[in-house]
């Protein structure tokens, strides 16, 4: 156990300091992409501080946000009996160590707990795997602006993808100026409103250029994609043609009487990580070639 | 126009100073956001230090013990726009003369700007190490029982920048124009949507 809270503590670091490589290499396409004068500053000034959070090993961006696991665990995965212990210690001990920012406040005592640990935080979704012997641990990082434009809504159905689309650029267009973009849009679509919130943050943790299987959905995110665009919001909001990352989309089958719709943002600073822990504690971190914990 | 600016800060260099400039700042630096307006405002605590013709950051750090005192780890930007229903107030009573943040504020701060002669600057959210690199030290600490991110943190700031000015003491607000323009766009992109959607999807 004291193995696996060390290995995952790092594994927390390594999210908060250094930014994907499916991420870096979004946003390296789109500072190219970009002639506007601020837009092009602002590319190179969140460069700069890419390469210096790696050099100093501090997190890229001061709010560390929330701690949010998404874990797929095999049943026969040897410690799946302390794992969440192993996760909240974890974040404790990352929480010192790096140190992260204590965001976690409790909200009837008003009261920062110091530690990111509080009631049902860490966030856990769990996922379980028959017979598997490993586990797959997607962390991502829910800082506070780009958490504000979360927003979910169920349409009468007639609504159709056109009430979608409206409701999407209703609400980027209101609060997406402060998730400091540009930034990835996820779209979900389902029966009810945290099932489609859900599955929005599910689209967040989807690679990035990544698109959905099923064509239509596809289509719906590349409409979505150009639309938002078309609002020209520009990097940190002052204007420009790169205004997204990536707009994903993931649903479930819905209820013939209601179609609800989930969107969340993830910022610029996109900190999700993903490690898959096998039985013996050996590890991979696909999304951090050549790195080592 | 590019300037570096002294804390205090002179009406007079602030009144030169227009939308869409950039600044740098030296001297000091308070951050205040949510709980430190709210506490001084709607719980009438008063604040623990004068704020008059210095600049404010709406800011919440990481930060580590050293000895003796503390270090900033990384600081950046919180949306301004959480302390838009306060700001008004806060500039009149406290003489502050520069809000820092990100993303922009609204008409009632530009109001406040236009009257008190102050100014909103944004810095480049996400940013958090470069601007920690342009803290020079920690002068102090106020109000820590609100926790790390809400407390007051006091800090000696050398070229801290770029500062991009949102609104002016004249009350311009980029932010307004930046608004209007993706409000009139988002009208532009739902037209035909119908037509659209039903050629494609
Ligand atoms: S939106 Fe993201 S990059 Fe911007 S301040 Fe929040 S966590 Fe940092």
């Amino acid at each position: 156990m004291d193995e696996l809270v060390r290995l995952l503590s790092k594994f927390i670091k390594t999210v908060a300091i250094r930014l994907p490589d499916d991420v870096l290499a979004a946003l390296k396409a789109l500072s190219s992409n970009e002639n506007s004068y601020w837009g092009k500053a602002i590319y190179s000034l969140m460069f700069d501080n890419i390469k210096l959070a790696l050099e100093k090993g501090v997190p890229v961006c001061q709010d560390t946000g929330v701690l949010m696991f998404f874990i797929d665990v095999g049943t026969k995965f040897p410690y799946i009996n302390v794992l969440q212990e192993a996760v909240t210690a974890a974040t404790i001990k990352a929480t010192e160590d790096v140190p992260l920012r204590p965001n976690v406040v409790e909200p009837f005592e008003e009261k920062n707990t110091g530690n990111n640990v509080g009631t049902r935080l860490p966030w856990i979704e769990w996922n379980i795997l028959s017979n598997a012997d490993y586990a797959e641990i997607v962390l991502y990082l829910a800082g506070g602006g780009t958490s504000l434009t979360g927003n979910a809504k169920v349409l009468p159905p007639a609504s159709g993808f056109k009430g979608v689309i409206e409701f999407v650029l209703d609400v980027v267009s209101g609060y997406g100026l402060n998730a400091c973009p540009p930034f990835l849009l996820g779209v979900g679509i389902g029966t009810t409103v945290e099932t489609a919130a859900l599955l929005s943050k599910r689209a967040l943790l989807r690679p990035i250029g990544s698109t959905n299987p099923n064509p239509k959905a596809a289509l719906l995110e590349r409409i979505i994609y150009d639309k938002v665009c078309g609002l020209e919001i520009g990097p940190q909001g002052l204007g420009g043609k790169t205004s997204v990352l990536g707009v994903n989309v993931e649903y479930s089958a819905r209820h013939p009487a209601t179609l609800a719709v989930g969107i969340s943002t993830g910022c610029w600073a996109h900190r999700r990580g993903v490690i898959k822990i096998k039985s013996d504690l050996t590890y991979e971190l696909p999304l951090y070639r050549g790195v080592v914990l | 126009m590019s300037l570096v600016i002294n804390t205090p800060i002179k009406d007079d260099v602030l009144e030169r100073i227009n939308v869409g400039d950039i600044i740098y700042l030296n001297g000091v630096l308070v951050t205040a956001r949510d709980a430190a307006h709210e506490r001084f405002l709607k719980h009438g605590l008063n604040l623990p230090l004068s704020l008059k013709f210095l600049p404010i950051f709406h800011a919440g750090p990481i930060v580590k013990k050293v000895d003796g005192g503390w270090s900033i780890v990384s600081i950046g930007p919180t949306t301004s726009m959480r302390m838009e229903s306060l700001e008004y107030d806060f500039i009149e009573r406290t003489g502050v003369k520069m809000i820092i943040g990100k993303g922009g504020m609204g008409s009632r701060t530009a109001d406040a700007c236009r009257k008190f002669k102050a100014v909103h600057a944004i810095f480049p959210g996400g940013c958090a190490v470069v601007a920690a690199e342009r803290v020079r030290r920690v002068l102090g600490v106020e109000w820590l029982d609100l926790g790390v991110p809400e407390a007051l943190w006091i800090l000696e700031v050398e070229n801290f920048g770029p500062l991009i000015i949102s609104i002016d003491t004249k009350g311009n607000n980029m932010f307004d124009e930046r608004i209007k323009s993706i409000n009139s766009k988002k009208f532009e992109m739902l037209k035909n949507l119908d037509k659209e959607l039903s050629s494609r999807l």
